[in-house]
């Protein structure tokens, strides 16, 4: 009896958390689709709205860490909920990273507008911010619903990410190749895709969670990270904050 | 209000609806109407809200609505299947712990907007190309070339390149928005595919001869009448052997068929068939889908020299449904490419057989 109110009760904490992750999710999901908007409308307000709602995401984090740290302390689970809550940090500290690199989009979408480029073809960007996107979306709903086979297919689709990346990547190299004046936008250009190239990364590291709390294991074969370019978006160079 | 009635209100509403309890901070899906259950799921009801949506709009609104015990809206987009379903939401407060909250589909028109939006960036794009190159180029010719003709002639020559393709789309860009304003009206005049294709035979031999294509015909000697407008159904033709002579390359041949009476098991019409087949390299199986799109070139024929618009299909395939007929794409890699024109016969649209002999 004592025995299954206290599981109960971890049960309750631990669900008010995951809805605290889901609505952090939810919040990802826009600023993704929100920078991608911003980005190919040129719509500066939009991406500062993305920029300010960082701070959001921010802290819920801070929230979901706090409450996890009073969940470990109070209740002090043991085996399989203790990797359920340890779980939480890592996929609140994911979609944390994946927050920001939707909010350096934006920073770059503001000041790409100063900026002429003759090869300013909005859409393939957008392409490759709609795969992350929907990839997410696939992730937390594995999540949720400690969905294997999908958990495991968003693993399988960072493949599709890196490819699409490194087509882009290739598509600006040209352009800068081909004229100077478009090495700076191409820059930038480049670095958003970097950006969501990285956002395919957390969200495979989502996903690999989702395996680890069904099977107890991570998955075997290593990652194919299949980029050709290796360099890590300097994500303070736009200034960071 | 008695919670019976509250239920019976949930299920009856005509809208997607949820019936939400709030209990410790967490809401349960209590209850949900068959509408709701299309959308979210069969196995809902007493599954927690987080679990079933993620939407921050939607918990905060449902925040609101339970701090100001007010009602509340917000927008809520969703993903299903990789496309995306838009509402309007409304929750309403019905009391300290529970609320309702149903859904409006706004996706109709959200993506017309879209497509709007699409539609809207590509053109400023392919505008933009050759405007760019002609600004570049008047400037060279103001400032650097000025003393130097030869380079003036071939500054004039690419210039002159530049324009006429602007010209192109500007007119395929026209062609397309008055065939989609013609699109609702059927065409009401006897027209004779026959004829027509002579027609267009006569405005592409000059294409053909510099190219050096054969353009041979079969079944051009019958007379075959459909309820069309010429215009229209000359620039179908146009636009598909142009792309036979232009894709299929030189030094080759296009075969143009007129077929004067098949059952066309897809529209179920007697129907007329013209096809136009090339030998050129073909199209690979995954553009196909894709060709009648706006704006869509296979990859390798996006470079300048061909010049297309990328409109040429898109134009066919309007004009094909406005005369209530269909195009039909059939190729493969290194086997050239046929493309058919299926267009109901007159009688068969007149509902009544009249000979057309
Ligand atoms: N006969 C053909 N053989 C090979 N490819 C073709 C053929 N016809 C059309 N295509 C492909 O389909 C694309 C779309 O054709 P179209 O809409 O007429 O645009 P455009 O000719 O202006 O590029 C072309 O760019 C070309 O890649
Ligand atoms: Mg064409």
């Amino acid at each position: 009896m004592v025995n299954n109110h206290i599981a109960s009760a971890f049960d309750r904490d631990l669900d008010k958390i995951q809805a605290q992750i889901m609505k952090m999710g939810g919040l990802v999901e826009t600023a993704i689709r929100d920078a991608a908007t911003a980005y190919e409308l040129r719509d500066l307000d939009l991406a500062a709205k993305v920029r300010a709602n960082d701070k959001t995401i921010d802290q819920i984090e801070e929230t979901i860490n706090d409450e996890c740290s009073k969940l470990i302390a109070l209740r002090a689970p043991t085996a399989i909920d203790l990797r359920l809550v340890l779980s939480v940090f890592k996929v609140s500290s994911n979609l944390e990273r994946i927050g920001d690199y939707a909010k350096n989009m934006a920073k770059r979408t503001i000041v790409l507008e100063g900026l002429a480029n003759s090869h300013d073809r909005r859409l393939g960007l957008k392409r490759l911010a709609r795969e992350v996107e929907l990839m997410l979306k696939d992730a937390l709903d594995a999540y949720v619903n400690r969905d294997l086979d999908l958990a495991r297919d968003v693993i399988a689709r960072d493949m599709d990410i890196d490819q699409m990346y490194n087509a882009l990547f290739r598509e600006f190299l040209t352009y800068m190749m081909e004229d100077p004046r478009n090495i700076t936008p191409c820059m930038h250009l480049h670095f958003m895709a970097k950006n969501l190239e990285r956002m395919g990364d957390h969200v495979t590291t989502i996903a690999e969670q989702v395996v680890f709390l069904v099977t107890g294991q991570r998955d075997e074969d290593e990652r194919d990270k299949g980029d050709m370019t290796s360099s890590d978006p300097e994500m303070s160079k736009t200034s960071k904050g | 209000m008695a919670q019976i009635s509250i239920d019976r209100l949930v299920l009856g509403t005509p809208l997607p609806t949820l019936l939400l309890q709030r209990h410790d901070g967490l809401d349960t899906i209590r209850n949900a109407n068959a509408l709701a259950r299309d959308i979210f799921g069969t196995e809902i009801v007493d599954k927690p809200l987080f679990k079933v949506l993620r939407d921050a709009q939607i918990f905060d609104m449902l925040d609101r609505v339970f701090d100001t015990q007010t009602n509340q809206t917000c927008r809520f987009q969703r993903d299903v299947a990789r496309s995306t379903m838009y509402y309007d939401a409304t929750a309403i407060w019905m009391g300290p712990d529970q609320a309702v909250v149903q859904f409006t589909d706004l996706t109709d028109l959200e993506t017309a907007n879209q497509m709007r939006r699409d539609f809207v960036s590509n053109v400023s794009h392919e505008l933009k190309t050759p405007l760019a190159a002609l600004m570049g180029f008047i400037e060279t010719l103001l400032g650097p070339a000025r003393p130097d003709p030869v380079a003036q002639e071939r500054f004039l020559k690419i210039m002159n390149q530049e324009a006429q393709r602007m010209n192109r789309l500007v007119s395929d860009l026209l062609s397309l928005s008055r065939v989609e304003e013609t699109q609702r009206m059927r065409p009401t005049k006897t027209v004779c595919l026959n004829d027509i294709l002579t027609s267009s035979l006569e405005v592409l031999q000059p294409t053909a001869q510099t190219n050096n294509v054969q353009i041979t015909t079969q079944g051009l000697d019958q007379r075959v009448c459909i309820l069309g407008d010429w215009d229209q159904l000359v620039q179908v033709f146009v636009n598909l052997m142009e792309n036979a002579i232009k894709y299929g390359g030189p030094d080759n041949t296009v075969v143009l068929t007129l077929v004067g009476s098949v059952y066309e098991q897809t529209l179920r019409k007697t129907c007329a068939i013209v096809r136009v087949k090339d030998h050129g390299p073909g199209i690979d199986a995954v553009h196909l889908p894709r060709l009648a799109e706006r704006f869509y070139r296979v990859d390798d024929h996006r470079d300048r020299k061909t010049g297309g618009t990328g409109l040429g299909l898109a134009i066919v395939k309007h004009i094909a449904t406005r005369h209530r007929g269909r195009m039909v794409v059939q190729s493969q890699r290194g086997q050239g490419a046929e493309f058919s024109i299926i267009l109901p016969l007159a009688a068969e649209i007149n509902g009544e057989l009249v000979s057309s002999s």
